[in-house]
């Protein structure tokens, strides 16, 4: 994985970064299998390795397929980057173990779940019982957010070739 | 890609496999992984698929434009109106217990009216935003003529 994103940051052809972070997304899925959480990897993969990697090739198809290099080097945002990279790594200092039983994720209402889920909704896939029924509110708010995001692709990218359409043949309310 | 025939036939037999697993992720979801979202960006990779090898056109007329822009909101929408309807039938919003006498019941028919509202929106929304990316490169040829 670390090899697939330094060759992303090191490469310039466009083509090739996409492919990689297609590949980087399939090696992270894997890594969600290892960690027993299939719904995620299931996710990863079916987004991260496929459709995105789809999307970008639709964009790339756009766009250049080489990088164009910056003219000069500047350290501001190279120091920032490491700034707050810094502070994140501070941050995973203050989390309790890995698979700690007394972590408080593990003590707050994750029992109720894995006990009582069953019998509340009689469903065997916790994540489902909790995505759909007992966190139904959030994941409401989730397809919003789905929704919201592809009326806004479809307004950027539509709208402009549509308008200069109109301009162009010389009529259409705007 | 007219000339590749292998492309062609492999795809033309995997896209009802896909569609397929597609709706088995949809609606197996409460027992084995997988739920709506998963099963709606795999039922649009299988348009997609459609749309890369026998071009957008011919896809446009498989789902037009209407279709996707309806599956957006009506996914929306039955979300939603799942839960007014169970404030109807007396309990809060999205209370799927509500919807049958036996509330373990009714709690699966609220999660399986849920999951498809997810995966109808999801799928939409992917076919939408892979249109639109691919749209774009028609109307340029077509402005530039």
């Amino acid at each position: 994985m670390t090899c697939t994103i330094i060759m992303v940051v090191r490469l310039h052809n466009l083509f090739a970064v996409v492919m990689l972070s297609g590949i980087y997304s399939l090696l992270a899925a894997s890594i969600f299998v290892v960690f027993d959480a299939v719904d995620v990897a299931f996710t990863e993969a079916a987004v991260g390795a496929g459709v995105s990697t789809v999307l970008l090739l639709g964009a790339l198809s756009l766009a250049t397929p080489e990088e164009r290099t910056p003219e000069k080097f500047s350290a501001l945002p190279l120091c920032i980057v490491f700034l707050v990279g810094a502070i994140l790594i501070y941050a995973t200092l203050d989390m309790p173990l890995y698979g700690d039983p007394n972590a408080p994720i593990h003590q707050h209402v994750a029992p109720y779940y894995l006990e009582q889920g069953i019998i509340d909704t009689g469903i065997p896939n916790v994540v489902t019982q909790v995505l759909a029924s007992y966190r139904g509110f959030d994941t409401l708010g989730e397809v919003f957010v789905v929704f919201t995001a592809g009326i806004g692709v479809l307004m950027l990218l539509d709208r402009g070739v549509v308008t200069r359409r109109h301009r162009r043949s010389g009529g259409g309310s705007k | 890609m007219n000339h590749h025939y292998v492309i062609r036939v492999t795809s033309k037999l995997l896209i009802p496999f896909i569609l397929l697993f597609g709706l088995y992720v949809q609606f197996h979801g409460d027992f084995g992984p997988g739920g709506g979202f998963q099963a709606g960006v795999i039922f649009a990779a299988a348009f997609i698929l459609y749309a890369l090898v026998f071009g957008l056109d011919n896809a446009r007329k498989v789902v037009p434009d209407e279709v996707v822009r309806f599956g957006m909101a009506g996914g929306v929408l039955i979300y939603g109106l799942t839960g007014v309807v169970n404030m109807f039938l007396g309990g809060e919003y999205l209370n799927y217990s509500t919807l049958n006498d036996n509330s373990v019941h009714g709690q699966h028919y609220g999660i399986f009216a849920v999951e498809l509202g997810v995966g109808v929106t999801v799928c939409s929304v992917m076919i939408a935003i892979f249109f639109s990316f691919a749209g774009r490169n028609h109307k340029l040829d077509e402005l530039e003529e």
